[in-house]
């Protein structure tokens, strides 16, 4: 349980650091946290040739509202520091709530939010709220900076729109709607595991009393975070706060019928697919004590 | 602690075994308990084994080595952290503290030493060193934290003997000993 041998820079600007990256000789990784990273070198599961450490590079380690509402984390932002933040519990509560879903605080006190997204294990909490608050990503490489959007970063389990030769700079996440209430919820054998099945909800409550928005999105359910159209349409469909039960259960019934999710040591998929039904409906009533 | 490596290979007699690969070397500057360190260290060191092996600090026990037992837990800048999953060499600049730096040389133990001492808050022992600093940084923090919160940090540490109610019986006496009991000024 010893990581095989590496080299090690840690930069202290970012050109230098997408210059250590721009080696063709060698397997380079990066390294924030390393929450996910030490323990796969640790297994051996990776082995690169030079770690480029970018948690000394000051631009990154940021976190702001910007002037269009926007909030940025930076690359360097560790989840401890994210969860603890006002700005970010009064205006995007679904991502505070998420965090304190990964693994234990000893974890979160190292681990990057940008560092987790990269990683896409598609159990992370992470990637799957990202997905439902639309998150953009902006990405810095030898040609340039570009921006993509949360649907198309996530490709397959561990892999994402990254170029082996680019750093993700910061992720960022516009400004929710007003009336929009939030819940993450998941499963799992113990807790800070990761999750057997997990949902994240974003309700948005129109001001006749129905649902105006619909966020349906769904962690441990396949090979990324996975949303649900079906469900959302169910819920847009609320004809108001009398029909809402009728509306959950069929977001929920939808749910069961359409995820495909996988089996493995930690549960069945039949085992999953009932679960998801629950986890929903029980997201969706916290989602909608919460609007306002 | 004597530890002020210049040379390589390093001279302690608990040095790591010579290297069968090459690796990079950095210099590396930091505060453990206290004290300025300064040694070599290769890349791939983990703080834990720095900390075991080249410092002979051996109160901090490793356990999985890939972040799950939380036996490892160190403070690095204040914060309760895995040393397994640090590299030694992320921490140049960094100010450690581990279980060595609680008792005063008298051997005068902290309040939560005293207290895992008075609940009876272990049986074999292994994992202490771990739950010890985790709950140093709790009890150090400005506010009494939260039930759930005391819950979210021991669940970050596996025990195998104790059932964990003694270990939360310790906590709750060294917080009510220094903000009163739940729920009353003191």
């Amino acid at each position: 349980m010893k990581p095989a041998p590496f080299d090690y820079v840690a930069p202290g600007t970012l050109p230098e650091a997408l210059r250590f990256l721009a080696d063709e000789e060698r397997e380079v990784k990066v390294l924030a946290g390393g929450q996910s990273l030490v323990p796969m070198l640790n297994m051996r599961l990776a082995r690169p040739e030079l770690l480029v450490d970018i948690t000394r590079i000051p631009e990154l380690r940021t976190l702001d509202v910007e002037g269009d509402g926007a909030l940025r984390i930076g690359a360097g932002v560790r989840q401890a520091a994210v969860a603890v933040d006002p700005a970010v519990s009064a205006g995007w509560p679904l991502l505070t709530e998420a965090i304190g879903h990964i693994g234990h605080p000893q974890i979160r006190n190292r681990g990057t939010v940008c560092g987790s997204l990269v990683h896409h294990d598609p159990a992370a909490e992470l990637p799957t709220a990202a997905l439902a608050l639309d998150a953009r990503f902006d990405l810095s490489g030898p040609a340039g900076t570009r921006t993509v959007d949360a649907d198309d970063f996530f490709l397959s389990t561990f892999l994402t729109a990254l170029e082996a030769d680019e750093i993700v700079t910061s992720v960022r996440f516009a400004a929710q709607p007003h009336r929009t209430g939030w819940s993450f919820e998941e499963l799992a054998r113990r807790r800070g595991d990761f999750a057997a099945i997990g949902v994240a909800v974003l309700l948005t409550r129109a001001e006749a009393g129905g649902v105006d928005r619909a966020r349906v999105v769904f962690c441990a359910a396949g090979s990324r975070p996975l949303r649900l159209p079906e469900a959302e349409d169910a819920l847009l469909a609320a004809e108001g706060p009398e029909r809402l039960d009728d509306a959950f259960a069929a977001a929920g019934a939808a749910a069961r019928a359409r995820l495909d999710p996988p089996s493995d040591v930690h549960a069945d998929a039949e085992w999953r697919r009932e679960a998801a039904e629950i986890l929903l409906v029980r997201a969706c009533n916290r989602a909608w004590e919460r609007t306002r | 602690m004597t530890d002020t490596t210049e040379a390589r290979p390093d001279p302690l007699p608990s040095a790591a075994p010579p290297l069968s690969e090459p690796s990079s070397w950095h210099e590396l500057h930091l505060t453990v308990n206290g004290r300025p360190i300064r040694a070599q260290v290769e890349s791939r060191l983990l703080l834990s084994d720095f900390l075991r092996a080249r410092l002979s600090l051996t109160g901090t026990h490793v356990g999985c080595e890939h972040g799950v037992c939380g036996a490892c837990t160190v403070l690095v800048d204040g914060e309760p952290v895995r040393s397994c999953l640090t590299l030694a060499v992320a921490c140049e600049g960094a100010s450690l503290r581990t279980v060595e730096s609680l008792a005063d040389e008298e051997g005068q133990l902290t309040d939560v030493q005293r207290a895992f001492h008075e609940q009876h808050a272990m049986q074999c022992g292994f994992c202490t060193a771990g739950f010890v600093m985790s709950c140093t940084a709790m009890v150090e923090a400005p506010e009494r934290p939260a039930e759930d919160e005391v819950a979210d940090q021991l669940s970050g540490h596996l025990c195998r003997c104790t059932g964990y109610r003694n270990i939360r019986a310790a906590v709750e006496q060294v917080l009510d000993d220094r903000y009163g009991k739940a729920g009353e000024e003191k």
